[in-house]
C-alpha cells in the first residue's frame, strides 16, 4: 500500500522539490529558492495564460452550471426510459478520450468556419463541463421533494420566485460541488484546449507544453507545482461541499 | 342552508388514456369539514390537486364563490394546501416557513410577527420559531405545515392525507386538534384520506369515491348506517355483505332463510345486496334466533370480541362484549332495523368492491 502511494506521489513530490531548487541542473541540489516562482510572476505571457485559464474556468463552469441544472430539471420531467437514455448520452463525453473530444471539436469548428481563439476554447470547455454538473446535480434534484415547489406556489409564489427561494437553496450544495468540479476540470484540461485554441491564445497547460518543447525551464516546475496545488485545494473543496450536503440530507431522514 | 362555496362542475380527467375522474360533480359549502374518502387510486388526490390548481380538468370547471377558477394558477387561489409529506422548506427555520406566504404578500414586519405567534399558538408550538424544521418530529412538522397554510387566511384549507405518516396515538390526537382548529378558524376544510375512521371522526360530510366516481355522499351517520352500495358498505367499517333476495316489502331471504327488515320498494323476489354490521349480529342461545350456526373463531379486539359463525357454509362476523367459545352452537338474531338492503350494482364500473389497500 505504501509502495503504491509512493509511486503515485513520488513524481509530484520531486516536481515540487525541484521547483525550489536553486541549481539549474536538475541532478544537484543548489539550495532553497523562490527565484523560479518570482520570475514566473514577472513573465507577462505566463500572467496572460494564467488569466486566460482562470477566466475560462470561471466562465465555462458558470455557464455549464446554468445549462446543466436546466438539463436536470428538463430530464426529470421526462419518462423514465427516455431519461435514462438521455442520461447515458450525456455521460458519454465524460468517458470519451480527451484526444477524441479535442479533435472532433477542432473538426467541428473548421467545418463551421469558426475562427479559433478564446471563444472556441470556451465553447469546448462548457461542453465537456456540463456532464460533471449533471452528474452532481441530478441525484440531489431527484431526491428533492417535488411538493416543495408546489407548496411555494400554493402559498402565493410566482413560478420564478418559488424556484429561486425554495428549489434552488435545496439543491445549491450539489450545484456548488458540480461547479467546482467543472472548474477543476477546466483548469486541468490540456488536450481539448490544445486542439481548440489555435494560435495566439494560451492557457497555463498549453503554455507549459510549448515551453517544455523548447527546453525545460525551472519556472515550469514552479508553475506545474502551483497548478497541482490549486487542483488539490479545489478537489478538497468539492469533497467538503459534497460531504456537507450529504450530511444535511441524512439529517432530513 | 349553508352558502355554496365550491362547485366542481362535471369534472373529468384522465392520464395517458386512463380515466381518473369521470364526470365528478361536487358542491362544498362554507365552513364545512368535507372528507373525500376512498382507496388509493380512486381519484381523491387528483380532485384535491384540481382544487389547488396543480392540475386542470380535461372537461368541466371549478367554481369558487361564484367565479370560474378552472384556469387560475395555484398562486392566485384563495386556498392553501397541507401536503401529505409536509413539503416544509428545509433550509428555513419554523418562523421563516410560516412567514413565507406573508412575505410574498408584502405584509408589514409587525403583522407577520403577530401572525407567526398566533399560528404557533393555534397549532401548539409556542417557542419553536427559531427551530430548524429538520429537527422536528413528524407531528411537529405536520403542525408547522398547517401553521404555514393558515396564516394566509385561506377560505379553504386542503389537507392531503396529512396524518398518514404519524403513529396511531398521535393520529388520534391530531384528529381532535384539527376539529378544534377548524372550529376556531371557521373556514372550510377539505380533507383527503383513505382512513375511514378518520373520516367518520372528523367530517361534517363524507364523500366516498372509487374509480373516479362518487359512490356516496352524506353525513358520517348516513354513510355508516345506510350505505348505498356494496362498495361503501365494505369500505366503511366492518360488515357482513351477503347476496340476498328481496322477497317483498319488509321481508328478505339470505341463503333461503327469511329475515324481517324495514326496507320497502325494492320490488318482489329481486336479487339484492344485504349489509349487516357485525355489532348488529346478536348471538343468542339455540332456539331463540332466526338461524343456527357454530362458532369457528374467537378474537379479542380490546373493546369487544369478534366471533366468526359458520351458518350452513356462510361465515357471519359478530362483535360483542360477551364471548362465545369456539365450537359452541348458537343462534343468530338480527333486529329488522339493522338489515340494510342495497340494489345490486348495475354496471361493471360500480362493481368495484375489491379495494387495493
Amino acid at each position: 500500500m505504501a509502495l503504491i502511494f509512493l509511486f503515485m506521489y513520488a513524481p509530484i513530490a520531486l516536481l515540487i522539490v525541484q521547483s525550489f531548487n536553486k541549481s539549474k541542473s536538475r541532478g544537484r541540489w543548489g539550495g532553497f529558492t523562490f527565484e523560479w516562482y518570482g520570475s514566473l510572476f514577472s513573465d507577462e505571457s505566463i500572467i496572460e495564460a494564467f488569466t486566460n485559464t482562470i477566466t475560462l474556468a470561471l466562465l465555462s463552469s458558470l455557464i455549464a452550471v446554468v445549462l446543466g441544472t436546466a438539463a436536470c430539471i428538463f430530464l426529470t420531467k421526462l419518462k423514465k426510459r427516455t431519461r435514462s437514455i438521455l442520461m447515458g448520452v450525456a455521460n458519454v463525453p465524460m468517458l470519451n478520450a480527451d484526444i477524441v473530444t479535442g479533435i472532433s471539436f477542432m473538426l467541428l469548428f473548421i467545418t463551421l468556419r469558426i475562427e479559433f481563439g478564446y471563444s472556441t476554447i470556451l465553447l469546448a470547455h462548457i461542453t465537456f463541463n456540463i456532464p460533471y454538473v449533471i452528474l452532481n446535480v441530478m441525484p440531489s434534484y431527484r431526491d428533492l421533494n417535488p411538493h416543495i415547489y408546489e407548496a411555494a406556489l400554493d402559498l402565493g409564489a410566482s413560478p420564478a420566485y418559488a424556484f429561486f427561494k425554495t428549489v434552488l437553496p435545496e439543491i445549491l450544495p450539489a450545484i456548488l460541488s458540480g461547479g467546482l468540479m467543472a472548474f477543476t476540470m477546466s483548469i486541468d484540461d490540456f488536450i481539448i484546449t490544445h486542439f481548440t485554441a489555435g494560435a495566439g491564445v494560451q492557457t497555463l497547460s498549453t503554455k507549459i507544453y510549448s515551453e517544455v518543447k523548447l527546453g525545460i525551464k525551472p519556472e515550469m516546475y514552479a508553475l506545474s507545482s502551483m497548478i497541482f496545488l490549486a487542483v488539490l485545494i479545489l478537489l478538497i473543496l468539492v469533497n467538503r461541499v459534497q460531504g456537507s450536503s450529504r450530511k444535511a440530507q441524512e439529517e432530513e431522514v | 342552508m349553508k352558502n355554496e362555496l365550491i362547485h366542481l362542475n362535471h369534472i373529468s380527467k384522465s392520464y395517458n388514456g386512463k380515466v381518473v375522474l369521470d364526470d365528478l360533480d361536487l358542491i362544498i359549502h362554507e365552513n364545512e369539514f368535507v372528507t373525500i374518502l376512498g382507496p388509493s387510486g380512486c381519484g381523491k388526490t387528483t380532485t384535491l390537486r384540481i382544487l389547488a390548481g396543480f392540475e386542470t380538468p380535461d372537461i368541466g370547471s371549478v367554481i369558487f364563490s361564484g367565479k370560474d377558477i378552472t384556469n387560475l394558477p395555484p398562486n392566485k387561489r384563495q386556498l392553501n394546501t397541507v401536503f401529505q409529506n409536509y413539503a416544509l422548506f428545509t433550509h428555513m427555520n419554523v418562523a421563516e416557513n410560516i412567514a413565507f406566504g406573508l412575505k410574498i404578500k408584502k405584509q408589514s414586519r409587525s403583522y407577520i410577527e403577530d401572525k407567526i405567534q398566533y399560528a404557533l399558538k393555534l397549532v401548539g408550538l409556542e417557542g419553536f420559531e427559531k427551530r430548524s424544521v429538520n429537527n422536528l418530529s413528524g407531528g411537529q412538522q405536520q403542525r408547522v405545515a398547517i401553521a404555514r397554510a393558515i396564516v394566509n387566511e385561506p377560505r379553504v384549507l386542503l389537507l392531503d392525507e396529512p396524518l398518514g405518516a404519524l403513529d396511531l396515538k398521535l393520529r388520534q390526537d391530531m384528529q381532535y386538534e384539527l376539529i378544534r382548529m377548524k372550529n376556531e378558524l371557521s373556514i372550510t376544510f377539505i380533507y383527503v384520506t383513505h382512513d375511514q375512521q378518520e373520516a367518520l371522526t372528523m367530517s361534517d360530510t363524507i364523500v366516498v369515491m372509487n374509480q373516479g366516481y362518487i359512490q356516496q355522499m352524506g353525513t358520517p351517520e348516513e354513510i355508516y348506517n345506510e350505505p348505498e352500495n356494496a362498495f361503501v358498505a365494505d369500505f366503511i367499517g366492518d360488515s357482513n355483505l351477503f347476496p340476498g333476495i328481496f322477497v317483498r316489502d319488509e321481508m328478505i331471504t339470505i341463503d333461503g332463510v327469511p329475515f324481517a327488515c324495514v326496507d320497502t320498494g325494492f320490488g318482489t323476489n329481486k336479487p339484492v345486496d344485504i349489509v349487516i354490521r357485525p355489532e348488529d349480529v346478536d348471538l343468542v342461545p339455540c332456539g331463540q334466533g332466526t338461524v343456527s350456526g357454530v362458532v369457528t373463531d374467537l378474537i379479542f379486539k380490546g373493546v369487544h370480541y369478534e366471533m366468526c359463525v359458520d351458518v350452513n357454509g356462510r361465515e357471519w362476523v359478530s362483535q360483542s362484549t360477551m364471548p362465545c367459545a369456539v365450537g359452541e352452537e348458537v343462534d343468530i338474531s338480527v333486529h329488522p332495523f339493522n338489515i340494510q338492503v342495497m340494489n345490486k350494482p348495475e354496471s361493471e364500473d360500480e362493481e368495484a368492491v375489491k379495494t387495493d389497500d
